[in-house]
């Protein structure tokens, strides 16, 4: 098939490049002192970027279920890490939390829609699941970081009203089932934002790139709103499987609430 | 119960607690026998509070065992072992809403299924305090320290526990109110022979009125 897109040659990333000059510029002239950031930030976007063509164009001409998988892992688990890395509390065995949580649920939807809703054959073909799954993991962890965190900052805003129905003889899911579904609450916000003005506010990323590469923008819409359901879908489970574990770890067995297994991390004000 | 009496209530061995590397106090034991009225004494600091958070099963035991009716702790469902044995925190947390939804929020847990809450059982016990309909109509947040304790103390006593563990629940209140809380916790204790409760206080003032023994925390 001849591409349907313009493709892109070494000369014109140079000149792509040299629009970072207003950047430098600006810098330099208001003295901001991002000259240094910028430059790095640049070469490692374009680097990474470089690499991850040469990867994903490896594993496409593979053609096959394990590197696919492997590759899959890999993005998943960057995915579980960003995740808690964003939170401002932690507790023991957060990272395996938010793996698994990650795992389960970003898997679960691009394989069941993969296989029964796009009916991709075979379904390891690259080309549908690779970004695909990207999308979705991208949008899961941004739900799960947020259920997360507002669970900790939950758990400790909320200790003695938590622990006053505790004493009074409340069970722990009693006692701690509000903040699992504020938590899923906060979690879902982004999604329903991002359905309610999308196309209107918003063009998505997905659908430019495919209009770009010179798909029907009847044809790209559909693949939005199948993606839009799926991110849907992956976030709520994220959300949701994550709090009910960070629930586990928080309220023990015993219908206590573990308040010293939280730590406070200074790193996590990135955002 | 027909043989509580030849038993305690409420009775812990060997209690130990460490807070960084720090004993707060150490091969602890007392007993709590039904109908009475001890103090938990000792400096500030001393592991009062982590003491009766300990006995509610709040706190993880670092070491010792805690019987309730012969049961070690262990052996009881907690929500089950918390309705019979209630703690009263210092600052105690009542919900968002007037003071009747904070007392009847607790009756919606599984362990009270049984129970109902009855408008006119909360009104006798604030009858006996000087406190009318208006105040149950109040809202939680315009409560004043004394007001809230008040409440709280209501919500647990609705709760029919066996056991109170009152952690200093007159310490920021005025004579006034203080002098109610006592009311309350004593009319509550006559209600019943199986009844009895540990009672936390700086107040050697207080000792003296409201308990009949004293248990000792640290500082000797």
């Amino acid at each position: 098939m001849p591409a349907a897109y313009l493709t892109i040659g070494p000369v014109q990333l140079v000149l792509a490049a040299l629009l970072l000059a207003v950047n430098l510029g600006l810098s330099a002239w208001l003295r901001l002192g991002l000259q240094r950031s910028l430059l790095v930030a640049a070469t490692r976007m374009v680097v990474q970027l470089l690499l991850v063509g040469l990867v994903l164009q490896f594993v496409f001409a593979l053609n096959r279920p394990l590197p696919l998988l492997g590759i899959a892992l890999v993005m998943a688990g960057l995915a579980g890490v960003a995740a808690v890395n964003r939170t401002r509390r932690r507790f023991p065995g957060i990272f395996w939390d938010s793996l698994v949580t990650v795992v389960t649920s970003a898997f679960l939807v691009t394989g069941a829609s993969l296989v029964g809703i796009l009916r991709v054959r075979p379904w390891f073909e690259a080309q549908y699941a690779i970004p695909l799954l990207g999308m979705v993991l991208g949008n899961t962890l941004n739900g799960m970081s947020l259920a997360l965190d507002r669970f900790m900052e939950g758990a400790a805003g909320a200790r003695a009203s938590i622990e006053s129905d505790l004493g009074l003889g409340a069970s722990r899911w009693e006692a701690g089932h509000a903040l699992v579904r504020d938590s899923l609450r906060t979690g879902m916000i982004p999604t329903i934002n991002a359905m309610m003005v999308m196309g209107v506010v918003s063009l998505p990323g997905m659908m430019t790139g495919q209009i770009l590469a010179g798909a029907a923008p009847t044809d790209a819409v559909r693949y939005q709103i199948v993606i839009m359901f799926m991110i849907a879908s992956a976030t709520a489970l994220g959300a949701l499987g994550v709090s009910l574990l960070a629930f586990r770890t928080l309220f023990d067995r015993r219908d206590r609430l573990r308040s010293e297994r939280l730590r406070r991390v200074g790193s996590g004000n990135e955002r | 119960m027909a043989d509580s009496d030849t038993r305690p209530l409420l009775a812990a061995a060997d209690l130990r607690r460490t807070v960084e590397q720090r004993v707060l106090f150490d091969s602890l034991a007392f007993t709590l026998d039904a109908g009475e009225r001890v103090a938990v004494t000792g400096p500030s600091g001393s592991g009062k509070t982590l003491l009766m958070r300990t006995l509610a099963g709040l706190e993880p035991l670092e070491a010792g065992a805690v019987r309730f009716l012969g049961r070690p702790l262990l052996s009881w469902r907690m929500p089950e072992y918390r309705s019979r044995v209630m703690l009263l925190p210092q600052r105690p947390s009542l919900p968002e809403g007037s003071v009747e939804q904070a007392l009847r929020a607790p009756f919606a847990f599984h362990v009270h299924r049984g129970r109902r809450y009855r408008r006119e059982h909360a009104l006798s016990f604030l009858e006996g305090v000087g406190r009318g309909r208006s105040y149950l109509e109040r809202p939680t947040e315009t409560l004043s320290g004394g007001e809230a304790q008040l409440a709280a103390l209501l919500r647990a006593l609705l709760l029919e526990p066996q056991v109170l563990l009152l952690d200093e629940p007159t310490a920021s209140l005025d004579a006034a109110a203080t002098q109610a809380v006592e009311a309350l916790v004593s009319a509550w204790l006559q209600e019943h022979p199986e009844r009895a409760y540990l009672w936390t206080s700086h107040d050697e003032e207080q000792v003296r009125r409201v308990a009949t023994r004293r248990v000792q925390v640290g500082g000797d």
